[in-house]
């Protein structure tokens, strides 16, 4: 073995092993490991790589489906979405680089997936992002420094997206935002990304056939990145946390692009036989799980690896976290076919190795071998652990509780308000920075819809997608908080007229080392399998990002779910703008026509509607209230709403349609207006609800569409096939928006005006102006 | 007739137009490697969008170096018709196949929208299907769209009818505030002086059909190939 630093209990503390972890891993290998080799345990038994916190949780998930062609445990999750496409796709976490270098953060958290999705095979066709930063406004009373940085991370967040995505030529189209307090110190980066192929040729990441050449393509290997996986991905912020800045990963995405088409193309060629990209722990990831998948070894020497600097070590190059490299493994006597087509890109392409037979990964340098260690040990033995897990001791914040106003009061004022917080106010400023219509697939845009739409080229089918998360509702109650992300991703893939196929996950959660913490994720997986099994929607692949503290207070849990749905006509795909004047206006409801009724009828039910109003983002924004509970969550009324929805759509008679979630029924009208060339809703109804209640309430399976008169009679006959409640509730008019309940004008406007606060809120408050402008 | 849609390192809206020329137009078209001289069979040439060697010290400053640049400089002069989309644009100007530069826009961000656009003129093979004055509502997706050039040249260009698009407001007023990236006198596409090349900041090609938002960007399509069904086959070296 190479002379080098020697192993000390020291040094086995600051890489974060734990005596245990250790004393297994001598076990393993019948003796010390030197130096390169805890390296190298040290990232792939890192939280991040191995998963050693949730693994037993995760188990709980359901993964499989008729059309779920690969679940959980590849680089990416594979459904058959017809017509012989596979759609291949995935979301995953780069939080706490985003943190520390927000632009840089962001940008190679996009790298990282788009690699994910055509390692296998997948031209990349969209990507959607989950963001999450703290208070960007002062209307929470947030402290200015705070506020200011928030803005920075949001505008650099942004910007690295844009930067990665639109150079790499795949559009951004979707997503959502959210603005909390708890991710001041953390923000969350959650990427998915989308690809497809023929179903028959996907690729997969097996080393197989002994003496098979090992082929690394792509950008040199530097001394970026190192550690990202284990330093930065699986420990909490300190106030030391900008000295991690070299850990984090710098991208190319020029370089990614050549090396897209240049994977494509050498993959048609038929001489490769598995490949992997270099991701998290690069080189040591991408070839111990390779050849643990296979059943077989990897040897690669060091030596042959192109470099884009000098004198590094084994530990360095066996860490690097260098971006846009794979290795690839190919037929023994076609190495010159698939070496050309990486040259003919431009990318370096060299043959660095060999399948073996023995089972290890073996790594050479200077002609000595620097690591010898058990692939498998690697990639499947990492320790598995049951973490602690209570439950905290009682919330406070769940007893403060929204006081009602009176009723028939104008909430005008307070409406405006609600329109101009930033979860509720348009999200343009952030996605018009994206190219989301590069590859002319995007029949739905960003803002247009609950759901990107995304065609299928060559068929008559389109893709919607979909991402949701609330970290709100999952600190005040994580099953029920993660059961109504699976719903409200679904309902809007639903909204859009596609039928929800499957979903991919990002768990986003604090230390996992304490036990509050496990509970909520232990809670979170439950209340999503729930859902995922009452919807149908298979989890094929997600990722876990624990550790999102900053001086030790966690975040809100925030899994967070992108749903997967198939429009068989892409034509049919319907949309929030309101279209026709004189238009009625129905508010559908899964819960079926006696729900409300049988909500009102006791005094404790009206105590329990206003704390589930405690939780919304009225409460929130306009008297600084979060506490309560989420709202109840009704999955066979979700299940009943998405399929009516996408009946609704096939029918072809609807003009459009928008689910009712943040801000309620009045801020799902009002967006249905904004979206439209100057129509806006007028609606009136009854009910046994207070005023707040009925407008602002985020009650689930609820949805607004708009048809013109004479079909409605055809929506009724539908509404009562899907048990679900069909109630007109106005006219779509011109101009003026307004809201009569109970014989009262609650919110009255000019919807322009109403439109241009809603439109340019975020803007102003990234750049700093004064809301009142 | 044949279209060639030129892909550099980077390009990414090659494939788009490629599909418009193809599925939408239905007209014969292929892919050109930048490292090709031999245009030989085209009649026209198509420089995509996207962001050729990543946009390295600036924007198209390379791809004007590729070999296919010069095979399109012999292919200008002999009265092949290109089309420069975006970052074709830029490549055309930094090639000096076209007067001015493209900036960065004023905001300073990339703005991915619809905007309107005016045409300006209909004496081109890009815009003779059109009418003088039509608004046309077309995407555009760009961080340096931000149009320059010197007093002199401005004043040439005018003088010569070579501004063929100007960024509008939708009733097809010329108002700064329809102007997405602060462009010299809300210019978004111009053409030579021979009129054979355009070179234009808004997609076309992504704007050919109605799934889409619009078609208006079949004007410049159909034109292109009414133009070309005119003349006999274009000599090209």
């Amino acid at each position: 073995m190479l002379a080098e630093i020697k192993v000390t209990p020291e040094i086995v503390a600051e890489h974060g092993l734990t005596p245990e972890e250790y004393a297994r891993i001598e076990k393993i290998l019948g003796r010390e490991p030197n130096f390169t080799e805890l390296g190298i345990f040290t990232v792939m038994w890192s939280e991040h790589c191995s998963y050693k916190s949730s693994r037993v949780h995760l188990r709980r998930l359901p993964t499989k489906g008729p059309q779920v062609l690969q679940g959980p445990g590849e680089n990416a999750g594979v459904v058959d979405v017809g017509d012989g496409i596979a759609a291949v796709f995935k979301m995953e976490s780069h939080n706490h680089p985003s943190y520390v270098e927000p632009f840089q953060g962001a940008a190679t958290g996009v790298g990282g997936i788009l690699r994910d999705v055509f390692t296998m095979g997948a031209r990349p066709v969209a990507v959607l992002d989950s963001l999450r930063f703290g208070a960007i406004t002062s209307a929470n009373g947030e402290a200015p420094d705070v506020i200011a940085r928030n803005r920075r991370l949001v505008d650099g967040v942004v910007r690295g997206i844009a930067f990665y995505g639109n150079c790499f030529g795949v559009p951004t189209v979707g997503g959502e935002v959210e603005f909390e307090p708890g991710y001041a110190g953390n923000p969350l980066v959650n990427v998915l990304a989308l690809g497809i192929a023929p179903k028959d040729q996907l690729f997969f990441a097996r080393a197989r056939g002994e003496g098979n050449p090992v082929i690394y393509v792509g950008a040199k290997t530097g001394r970026d990145g190192i550690h990202g996986a284990s330093l930065l991905a699986s420990a909490e912020f300190t106030e030391e946390s900008q000295r991690k800045r070299p850990n984090v990963q710098v991208g190319d995405p020029f370089l990614e692009k050549l090396l897209l088409e240049a994977c494509l193309e050498a993959m048609a060629t038929g001489a490769i036989v598995g490949i992997q990209d270099m991701g998290a722990a690069g080189l040591t990831s991408s070839s111990c799980e390779m050849a643990s998948r296979g059943g077989v070894g990897i040897e690669i020497e060091l030596d042959r690896v192109p470099q884009r600097e000098t004198g590094m070590t084994a530990y360095e190059m066996m860490l690097s976290e260098s971006q846009e490299r794979m290795l690839l493994v190919a037929d023994r006597g076609r190495e010159a076919e698939v070496l050309g087509v990486f040259r003919k890109w431009g990318l370096d392409a060299v043959e660095i190795g060999r399948v073996t037979s023995d089972g290890m990964l073996r790594v050479l340098q200077h002609g000595q071998i620097a690591a010898e260690i058990p692939a498998d040990a690697l990639a499947e033995q990492a320790p598995v652990y049951q973490r602690q897990i209570a439950p905290p001791k009682a919330l406070p914040s769940r007893e403060t509780l929204f006081r009602l106003g009176p009723s028939g009061a104008d909430l005008t004022a307070n409406f405006r308000k609600l329109l101009a917080a930033p979860a509720i106010a348009s999200k343009r400023w952030i996605f018009e920075q994206y190219d989301h219509m590069v590859r002319t697939n995007t029949t739905v845009v960003p803002g247009a819809a609950d759901a990107a739409v995304v065609r299928l080229k060559g068929t008559h089918r389109a893709l919607a997608l979909a991402t949701d998360g609330k970290g709100r509702w999952c600190s005040l109650d994580p099953r029920v908080g993660a059961m109504h992300a699976v719903a409200e991703a679904a309902r809007n893939v639903a909204a859009v007229g596609a039928r929800p196929s499957a979903a991919t996950n990002c768990l986003n959660f604090g230390n996992p080392e304490k036990p509050e913490v496990m509970w909520q994720f232990s809670e979170a997986v439950d209340g999503m399998a729930e859902a995922c099994r009452a919807l149908s929607i298979p989890i094929t692949g997600g990722n876990v990002s624990f550790y999102n503290d900053t001086l030790g207070k966690s975040i809100d849990p925030t899994p967070i779910v992108g749903v997967l749905g198939v429009l068989e006509k892409a034509d049919a795909a319907l949309t929030m703008a309101f279209r026709n004047e004189g238009d009625a206006i129905v508010l559908l409801d899964g819960r079926g026509p006696l729900a409300s009724a049988a909500k009102q009828h006791a005094g404790s039910a009206e105590h329990e509607a206003l704390r589930e109003f405690s939780s919304s983002e009225y409460a929130r924004t306009v008297a600084g209230v979060v506490g309560g509970v989420p709202p109840a969550i009704d999955l066979a009324a979700e299940s009943r709403l998405i399929e009516a929805l996408v009946a609704l759509a096939a029918e072809g008679i609807l003009s459009s349609a928008h689910d009712a979630s943040d801000g309620g029924i009045a801020v799902a009208l009002a967006e249905c207006g904004f979206a439209s060339n100057g129509l806006a809703a007028e609606a009136r109804w009854q009910s046994e609800e207070p005023d707040e209640l009925a407008l602002f309430a985020e009650t689930g399976a609820r949805a607004i569409v708009s048809l013109p008169r004479a079909s409605l009679a055809r929506l009724l006959t539908l509404a009562a096939k899907y048990g679900i409640a069909a109630l007109e509730i106005g006219s779509v008019t011109r101009g003026q928006f307004q809201l009569t309940h109970n014989g009262a004008t609650i919110v009255r406007d000019d919807s322009a005006a109403l439109g241009k606060i809603w439109s340019g809120a975020i803007e102003r408050a990234i750049l700093g102006e004064q809301a009142s402008k | 007739m044949k279209i060639g849609v030129v892909v550099f390192p980077g390009s990414n809206c090659d494939h788009d137009a490629l599909y418009a020329a193809t599925e939408v137009l239905h007209q014969h078209a292929a892919f050109i490697w930048h490292q090709s001289q031999d245009l030989s069979g085209f009649d026209a040439v198509i420089l995509p969008g996207g962001f050729s060697y990543g946009d390295y010290l600036r924007t198209g400053a390379i791809a004007r170096f590729s070999p296919v640049m010069n095979a399109i400089a012999r292919f200008a002069r002999s009265g092949g018709l290109v089309l420069g989309i975006c970052n074709g644009f830029q490549i055309l100007c930094e090639a000096g196949l076209l007067p001015g530069a493209l900036m960065r826009n004023q905001g300073l961000r990339f703005i991915c929208r619809h905007v309107h656009l005016r045409v300006e003129t209909t004496a081109t093979p890009f815009t003779s299907a059109g009418r003088t004055g039509q608004v046309l509502r077309l995407p555009i997706a760009h961080a340096e769209g931000n149009y320059f050039c010197d007093a002199a040249t401005l004043a040439d260009l005018k003088a010569r009818d070579q501004i063929v698009f100007r960024y509008c407001a939708p009733d097809g007023s010329i108002d700064p505030a329809a102007n997405p990236n602060g462009s010299l006198d809300s210019i978004a596409g111009i053409c030579n002086r021979e009129r054979n090349i355009l070179g234009m900041m808004p997609h076309p090609e992504r704007a050919v059909e109605a799934a889409l938002g619009s078609t208006d960007g079949l004007i410049v399509f159909r034109s292109l190939v009414q133009s070309l069904a005119r003349q006999p086959a274009a000599a090209v070296s």
